[in-house]
């Protein structure tokens, strides 16, 4: 992996590294050591003083039930987004996949949400499913369904979930199709011949081929839903009503920001901290030489 | 051999483009429609071609106290681009030194870079505001972008793509005469030109879309980016004049938009081949 032939010189690599290495330092391992310090010891309402309180703000944290609460609905939530937006992307790349009239078209038109920010995913569902003003919403009230997520907890949920689901299916669908076409025509072909009809010939040759994308795409999913869907959820619902889409990364924005409540933010980061190096930990336990080589 | 055409796949992928076409399609025809009609629940799919000129107006005048749009496209653009440009140059800088050099710590320099591909932004959010303040980079536009650009994915791809450099390329140059600035130049830069341009098309989405940071490091409403400016208009319910919304919407995703499909190319095989 290192190659032979290298430059000589110490001060010009250390030069070309310090950038990097400075805002690395400055906005990870600093903010990063700061939540691990922060966590750990309990400063009183003034800022004047601190004491070292060691895991408390730990174990007053898993103690609360509404932290305990949000665990399980953001675990909920991720599984949710994930198995939708990778099954519907993995059936479009199938068809996508086959020799068909305007298939460049297609793939352009089914590329093009992965520029979609989270938060515009999130208004462009208000303009359908929003009560009052959105296309399907209003259609929903009009005939007799209840429908206003603004109220309705159950609602709220399907809604973020829905919104955050469709800005990711674009990006698995890139992934799925490019896994798909990396399968070897021969194969296929073999199996065809073999008299393997289509969904048989994909459950059995394509679906166990895909594997490895599929694993990475998981992984990238649950991440996504975790994290980048703070937007979304947080234009649509603002973690309500009440708490009803309040995952993690909302819950310690609404402590630490709204009600500056440090200490229980701070551990709420570091168990956030753990909980990714775990995810990592695990995608580099399992495909680590497809990433780092 | 001709064969029937493949009606399933034509009905499933037609329907899956207007899942995602629908949606921008409405917010099209309502940005040409009636506010008060839009509040009394009339939004339609028919466009009131008539009604273009609600884009020439928020583009230049203030709508529901948020600043007119040309100006948060600014501010958002300026961000898109330093955040794409700047992970850019300094992941090519340090995936350089690592690959290119042998010196003391190299490998732990890489190893301090690498682990913070698992601290997304969202992780930190309270203790990275408090540097933040400690800089006295709140509120500025220099906020906005320096602390996104530092990368542990993109140092890692250039990584993998300098390696694989053939190391007679390297000989070549040495014996040219050539110094290692003067190889990245002419040889390293140009050779790696199509995975610049597919993270450049990732990059520039990545600060486009941000919108947790802007909201926290920046309340100053002279610095809201286009994605933030929507969120607020939306926030409040009354009174909201929703054609403007509307129009603001579709000038937040035409940007980001054009970069992915005009750029496709690249973009598809560069994201597929570095997975991630």
């Amino acid at each position: 992996m290192d190659r032979r032939t290298v430059f000589n010189g110490r001060l010009l690599p250390a030069i070309l590294l310090l950038p990097q290495l400075l805002l690395t330092l400055f906005f990870f391992y600093w903010p990063a050591g700061d939540a691990v310090w922060s966590s750990l010891i309990s400063e009183d309402a003034f800022g004047q003083g601190w004491v070292f309180v060691g895991l408390d703000n730990f174990s007053e944290l898993f103690a609360d039930p509404l932290y305990l609460q949000s665990i399980v609905r953001t675990v909920f939530f991720c599984l949710a987004v994930s198995v939708l937006a990778m099954s519907i992307a993995l059936g479009l790349a199938v068809f996508a996949d086959r020799s068909i009239a305007g298939r460049g078209i297609y793939r352009t038109l089914l590329i093009w949400p992965y520029a979609i920010a989270p938060a515009m995913s999130a208004v462009l569902f208000l303009f359908v499913l929003n009560p009052r003003i959105g296309l399907l919403g209003r259609w929903l009230n009009h005939h007799g369904i209840a429908w206003d997520y603004t109220l309705n907890g159950t609602q709220a949920m399907l809604m973020v979930i829905a919104a955050s689901a469709w800005k990711q299916v674009s990006y698995n669908f890139i992934f799925f199709l490019a896994g798909l076409q990396s399968i070897p025509r021969a194969v296929t072909e073999a199996a065809r011949m073999d008299g393997a009809k289509g969904w048989h010939r994909f459950r059995t040759i394509s679906f166990p081929l895909l594997a490895p994308t599929t694993f990475f795409l998981l992984v990238v999913n649950v991440v996504y839903a975790a994290f980048d869907t703070f937007g979304t959820i947080y234009a649509l619902t603002q973690g309500g009503p009440g708490k009803d889409t309040e995952t993690l990364v909302i819950k310690v924005f609404r402590d630490g920001v709204i009600n500056q409540d440090i200490g229980s933010s701070s551990a709420q980061s570091v168990v956030l901290m753990a909980g990714v190096i775990a995810i990592t930990a695990i995608q580099f336990r399992f495909m680590g030489r497809k990433t780092v080589s | 051999m001709k064969q029937r055409p493949d009606y399933l796949a034509h009905a499933i992928l037609i329907l899956g483009v207007v899942l995602f076409a629908l949606p921008v399609w409405l917010v099209f025809a309502g940005s040409t429609q009636d506010s008060n009609a839009i509040m009394r629940g009339e939004l339609s799919l028919v466009p009131h071609l008539s009604n273009l000129s609600v884009y020439a107006r928020v583009l230049t005048t203030q709508t529901m106290g948020s600043q007119p749009v040309w100006h948060m496209l600014l501010i958002s653009l300026g961000m898109a681009l330093c955040v794409a440009f700047g992970k850019i140059i300094i992941s090519i800088l340090s995936a350089y030194a690592v690959v290119f050099f042998r010196f003391p710590f190299r490998k732990i320099a890489f190893w301090l870079i690498f682990v913070t591909l698992m601290l997304p932004v969202e992780v930190r959010i309270i203790p990275t505001y408090a540097v933040m303040a400690d800089f006295g980079l709140i509120n500025t536009f220099t906020g906005l972008w320096v602390p996104l650009i530092a990368s542990a994915t993109a140092t890692l791809l250039f990584r993998q793509v300098f390696t694989a450099i053939p190391d007679e390329l390297v000989e070549a140059a040495r014996i040219d005469g050539a110094g290692p600035l003067r190889f990245l130049w002419d040889i390293v830069l140009p050779v790696s030109g199509a995975n610049i341009a597919a993270l450049f098309v990732i990059l520039f989405v990545l600060g486009w879309n941000q919108y947790l940071w802007p909201l926290l490091v920046a309340t100053n409403q002279g610095l809201d980016t286009i994605v933030i400016g929507i969120v607020k208009m939306i926030g409040q319910e009354t009174q909201t004049d929703w054609a403007a919304v509307m129009a603001t919407t579709v000038f937040a995703l035409l940007p980001p938009v054009l970069v992915v499909v005009l750029m496709q190319r690249w973009f598809v095989a560069g994201l597929t081949e570095g997975e991630k």
